[in-house]
């Protein structure tokens, strides 16, 4: 393999990352909060549709970002709604909503559009382009680091940008703010948190919010920036994928970007099995890089590499007691 | 506040949450500019107003009723088995192995091997994730939603690479012998003159009512379902009362991987006599729903999987004769998912509040 | 108006949990700078009424004034800033968190934890200094003991300016050095001029560190006395309304053969702790062996090995037949094959399944007994049925109904359920733990009976209790635990409460060595 074919899977490793980004730390702020959520699928779906739809029928890009945005985090309100206020079981509330979301996006989109389900494609405006960083140019002469700052770092689109930064503004907000400390002590132990005079569901429902936020800007990108428009199921299992991301990185921030990164990297893989099997020598059929988060996430959790000890409230409602 | 009536808990949460769910669909429905009566219409029609309607809506019960099983049985050992999806397409692979490359005299002893493969290949599925979370302590709902990808992804590979025969393009196994075909209930005598024309039910259905008793039993009867009950309600005191935390997890992952996987006869064997891709389409998790609306007891497990059978079916028909796509048949079980498994506190709340209000009125009554 | 005299003063407070009246008319002054005990039988309605302080629950009616001011409490909010604070009997600590971490959680003092953190390690040295608090600010919860884990609610109330402090239970998790430490610092505070509210049923606690004291019986508040002016007999019988009958009568013991040895057992918890560290003992037929000792030094792992709950490692032996200890054959089933029956110390969490009905439970062990089964396959449960109304009608279980959910009866009954169900078996030995914890007076004595009859049918038993006068009036012979091992044998006739006292606090009493 040479060193462009390298750069090019390096390439793709982070744009396919992204979206797994954002919605890894969509998970960790839920979770983090004691709300477990598998629907973070089910919002970057929404996120996709709604998204494009806005940016197509408005023609601004930014419009559709905010509608992605929305929904997101309207679904997000329910799951709240279902497994805070109404102490529901997480578990169901968040299949549930995947259904619905897989569902309605097609509805939606069909009774926009009428082209099966899917979008028109984006153009112009109503797309997220890739930015040339400074210098990208300039330096590309340099052995090795040039080509690698022009074609790996450079040349993504905006949010590609903003997730990578989201990385340690999560990590600030969780350990170095007053909001961290209460949400990292309500998924552990929210009678603490209560007795403190601090109001669980209140922190509770924030977390929730943010998670929306996140999966809205993973699924925004899919649709405006990693493909133009949307079409049926296009998350296809990445908000699983973004939970095993979750489980690897062991509910850390920092964590969460390699994790992501490293899946990432699998999907881009998958993509060019012919490299693969020049590097190997072996043929390996796609549909194992495809199983390979998967299996990597099982390892985590039997604990064959590090234990994965999730906040210890995760999944329980809370209830007063005296 | 007073407790909801027994009756009123086990008859009338689930039938408002079902309302609810309805009356979301049909906002739904009218919000993408389609006439909610005419699409209950349609699906009514083409599902349960005739026998050809009945075979199908029979057909996709059921498979739910196999994956709602599955989820019940777990579901009382405290297990939370999100995997049926995966476990029912292994079975898949377990009963196309079993009807290509075993001679089978006759349907009916193809039918009983299919059982046993399709069985065993989902307990095999499940007994993975029950071992580590016996042993490990790995939750099993994310193993196993990790395990539905990996059997995702192990079917794709076994029929692209491994059992698709030369030449041919889709992703599929070649066609099962002629002797393992199922009789459909068109095909069985006395059924025949209700049943006219050709219909996907089979004589699995059977298969799948008999399930439903045993299970019944095996819960309520026999002294590993006590345990099994025992386990799902408290550890320490299962423990405690010499209950093996190992056998029960072990035991009831693969009675519950078994039934998912026995869903296979019936679409694999019964209906499409070849393995295709994505096999179980979404019946794994259509059985968390069953099994939620059932209560987790066979008589509601089966009641709710005609229910949603007839989802499906009427579904179908949605997307044949209205404008109205297929997939809100999604978007009607996720609201039935939603409100009868994760807002029924707040459906039961309501009642409650209801009820209250109508004993403080005949109090008054009574005062006055 | 304000009489400022009395830092809390409660007025005609009621509650009801539905048709169940937790608290009646409750009256109570507690004067500023003073340590007030309230004392109550378990269900007496203390917690409550303290909840009702902290603003976890509404009073259905009555009035709270705090410092002389008439004051609404909606919730843990409003009662922090009337400058009430609470240590809870079930910590409210984040376990991975740090102390300082902990102690600032909801009193930050900006949106950034920099600040907030180094202002309360200064405030956590100075109060360590004043009050003997002493804990390490950057120590995880997790890591530190029972007792300091206590410290730290303390603080976190302190650091919050609470002047009235309540403490609910606080002693029943510590050893007698660190409970002795605890007055320590509660007489420190009070002398600072801070409010104390102590909440025990433990008249020892009260006749040695209250000022004043109020006793509650059923939700009501039967009177409120100086402590100087009172006794622990008065008190006593304030408490349950009549004079309490702690004598058991019983025979003198029919000592026959040895039915239980155990030798140098060892007990390592989940986190690698030894609970367990050498015991030996034996238990002779028609004998009565009570464990007495602070709760925590290793009788519950004790009752677990024996029970086939908990791995360990020795030697024990059952009518001279080796018992395994880790491994096959060392699970409860075996135990019970064995002919060991067992009461344990929770029945909620582990003698009970709540949600089963109350013949259900009735097999809960032994839903294997062939008396049980109807044939290879299926299980006879009409037979069970009828066993359940035999049992519950020897044992006078109320009401008699075997199809009603465990959890629909009272704490007496479902005791009753547990122990018919284990004494019924015949069992060579039996392991009790806390018989009557939680339990009415009336079955108190029931199962005190049953217990006396077992031991005269010459049976073994091993009685675990906390209730140091429970030991003395049911043992024939008493051993003392302390941090996983036994300090030393008594007889209960020659023994005093001085001397039991010692032992369990680790101090090895008159003669004898550990």
């Amino acid at each position: 393999m040479d060193y462009a074919t390298l750069l090019q899977i390096l390439d793709s490793t982070i744009r396919l990352a992204t979206p797994l980004l954002f919605a890894c730390l969509a998970g960790l702020y839920s979770e983090r909060a004691g709300i477990f959520d598998i629907g973070l699928e089910g919002k970057m779906l929404m996120a996709a549709m709604s998204s494009a739809s806005v940016a197509f029928l408005t023609g601004s890009v930014w419009a559709g970002l905010m509608a992605g945005i929305l929904a997101s985090m309207l679904m997000a309100g329910i799951h709240g709604i279902a497994s805070i206020t109404f102490r529901g079981n997480q578990l169901i509330s968040g299949v549930a909503l995947n259904f619905v979301a897989s569902g309605i996006t097609v509805l939606v989109a069909q009774r926009l559009f009428g082209q099966g389900g899917r979008t028109p494609p984006l153009e112009g405006e109503a797309r997220f382009h890739p930015i040339t960083l400074p210098f990208a140019e300039e330096l590309q002469s340099v052995p090795i680091l040039g080509p690698l700052y022009h074609e790996v770092i450079s040349g993504h689109s905006l949010l590609v940008y903003v997730a990578v930064l989201t990385v340690p503004l999560t990590w600030w907000i969780l350990f170095r703010t007053r909001f961290g400390l209460r949400l990292r002590a309500v998924g552990e132990n929210p009678a603490a948190v209560d007795t403190a005079g601090i109001s669980v569901k209140g922190l509770r429902f924030a977390a929730v919010a943010i998670t929306g936020i996140l999966c809205g800007l993973a699924g925004a990108y899919m649709a405006t920036a990693l493909q133009a428009g949307f079409g049926r199921e296009m998350t296809a299992g990445r908000g699983y994928i973004a939970l095993a991301a979750l489980i690897f990185a062991k509910w850390r921030p920092v964590a969460a970007l390699w994790a992501c990164l490293l899946f990432g990297f699998f999907q881009a893989l998958a993509l060019r099995p012919d490299v693969v099997e020049a590097v190997v020598q072996v043929k390996i059929p796609v549909p194992f890089l495809d199983a390979l988060p998967y299996v990597l996430t099982v390892l985590v959790l039997a604990g064959f590499v590090g234990k994965a000890i999730p906040p210890r409230a995760g999944g329980e409602p809370y209830v007063k007691e005296r | 506040m007073e407790r909801l009536p027994r009756w009123a808990d086990l008859a009338l949460v689930p039938l408002i949450s079902l309302l609810l769910a309805a009356t979301i669909a049909a906002l739904v429905i009218l919000a993408i500019g389609q006439d909610p009566w005419e699409a209950i219409t349609v699906m009514v029609q083409g599902s349960v107003m005739n026998a050809y309607g009945w075979g199908y809506t029979l057909y996709y019960a059921t498979s739910f009723m196999f994956t709602g099983l599955a989820v019940t049985v777990a579901f009382h050992a405290g297990l939370f088995n999100i995997g049926g999806e995966g476990q029912a397409q292994l079975g898949g692979l377990g009963v196309a192995l079993c009807c290509l490359f075993l001679p089978w005299p006759h349907w009916s002893l193809a039918l009983i091997g299919a059982t046993f493969a399709g069985a065993a290949f989902g307990a095999a599925w499940a007994a993975i994730p029950a071992y580590l979370q016996a042993k490990r302590g790995s939750h099993i709902v994310i193993t196993t939603i990790m395990f539905n990808y990996i059997a995702s992804a192990f079917l794709i590979f076994m029929l692209v690479d491994v059992l698709r025969p030369d030449g041919q393009m889709d992703p599929a196994t070649a066609n099962f012998p002629e002797a393992v075909h199922l009789p459909t209930l068109n095909e069985l005598p006395g059924l025949s003159l209700i049943f006219t024309s050709g219909v996907p039910a089979n004589v699995t259905l059977f298969i799948a009512l008999a399930m439903a008793v045993v299970v019944w039993a095996l819960l309520w009867r026999t002294r590993l379902g006590y345990a099994i009950r025992a386990f799902g309600k408290s550890e320490p005191a299962a423990r405690y009362a010499g209950i093996s935390p190992f056998g029960i997890i072990m035991l009831a992952m693969l009675i519950s991987g078994g039934l998912a996987g026995m869903m296979a006869i019936n679409n694999v064997m019964g209906e499409a006599e070849r393995l295709l891709g994505n096999s179980a389409s979404g019946a794994g998790f259509i059985g968390i729903a069953v099994a939620l609306m059932g209560r987790n007891h066979p008589v509601g497990v089966v009641l709710a999987a005609l229910l949603f059978g007839f989802l499906f079916q009427g579904g179908a028909e949605l997307g044949l004769w209205t404008k109205i796509p297929i997939e809100m048949r999604t978007v009607v079980q996720g609201l039935v998912i939603l409100f009868t498994g994760a807002l029924d506190m707040m459906v039961r709340m309501l009642l409650t509040w209801i009820f209250n209000l109508f004993r403080a009125g005949r109090l008054a009554k009574g005062a006055a | 108006m304000a009489d400022a005299r009395y830092a809390i003063e409660l007025k005609g407070i009621s509650k009801a949990f539905g048709p169940v009246q937790a608290n009646k008319d409750i009256h109570i002054a507690v004067p500023k700078g003073t340590i007030h005990g309230i004392i109550g039988e378990n269900g007496a309605g203390k917690s409550t009424l303290m909840s009702i302080l902290y603003g976890f629950y509404r009073a259905d009616s009555g009035e709270i004034l705090i410092n002389g001011q008439p004051t609404t409490i909606p919730d843990s909010q409003s009662a922090i800033r009337a400058g009430i604070g609470m240590v809870f009997q079930h910590f409210k600590l984040v376990q991975n968190f740090t102390v300082l971490e902990n102690v600032v959680l909801g009193a930050e003092e900006g949106a950034l934890l920099a600040g907030s953190l180094s202002k309360a390690r200064k405030v956590l040295t100075d109060l360590a200094r004043e009050y003997e608090l002493d804990v390490d600010p950057d120590a995880v919860i997790e890591d530190l003991s029972v007792g300091h884990q206590q410290r730290v609610e303390i603080l976190k109330a302190l650091y919050r300016q609470a002047d009235i402090l309540i403490l609910d239970e606080p002693t029943g998790v510590l050893t007698p050095a660190e409970a002795d430490h605890l007055f320590r610092i509660l007489k420190g505070l009070r002398d600072q001029g801070k409010t104390i509210i102590l909440i025990t049923h433990k008249l020892r606690e009260i006749m040695e560190t209250t000022d004043n004291v109020s006793v509650m019986r059923r939700g009501t508040m039967v009177g409120t006395v100086k402590t100087a002016e009172t006794s622990p007999e008065q008190l006593a019988e304030l408490m349950v309304g009549r004079k309490v009958l702690l004598e058991v009568e019983k025979k003198p013991a029919m000592l026959g053969r040895t039915v239980l040895k155990v030798e140098d057992l060892r007990v390592v918890d989940e986190h690698g702790v030894e609970r367990l560290k050498g015991v030996s003992f034996e238990i002779r037929a028609g004998e009565i062996l009570g464990i007495a000792g602070v709760a925590g030094n290793g009788q519950s792992e004790l009752l677990e090995a024996l029970g086939g709950i908990a791995r360990a490692t020795g030697k024990v032996t059952l009518k001279g037949a080796d018992l395994p200890l880790s491994g096959k054959g060392s699970d409860a089933r075996s135990r019970r094959a064995a002919g060991i029956a067992h009461v344990p110390e929770d029945r909620q969490a582990l003698g009970l399944i709540m949600d089963f009905t109350a013949w259900e439970n009735v097999a809960f062990g032994y839903h294997d007994a062939p008396e049980y089964q109807k044939n290879a396959l299926f299980m006879d449960n009409d037979a069970l049925r009828a066993d359940t109304e035999k049992k519950m009608a020897t044992f006078d279980v109320r009401p008699p109904i075997p199809t009603l959910a465990a959890k629909s009866f009272s704490g007496g009954n479902q005791q009753k359920i547990v122990v018919a169900r284990e004494i019924e078996r015949n069992p060579d030995l039996l392991l009790i733990g806390q018989p009557t914890r939680g339990v009415d007076i009336g079955a108190i004595e029931f199962i005190h009976k049953q217990i006396v009859s077992l031991r005269d049918q010459g049976k073994a038993i091993l009685l675990v209790s906390v209730e140091l006068d429970e030991i003395r009036s049911l043992s024939d012979r008493i051993a003392v635990m302390f941090d996983g091992r036994i300090m030393g044998f008594r007889d209960p006739e020659t023994t005093d409460e001085r001397d039991l006292g010692l032992m369990m606090a680790g101090m090895t009493g008159k003669g004898e060595a550990a």
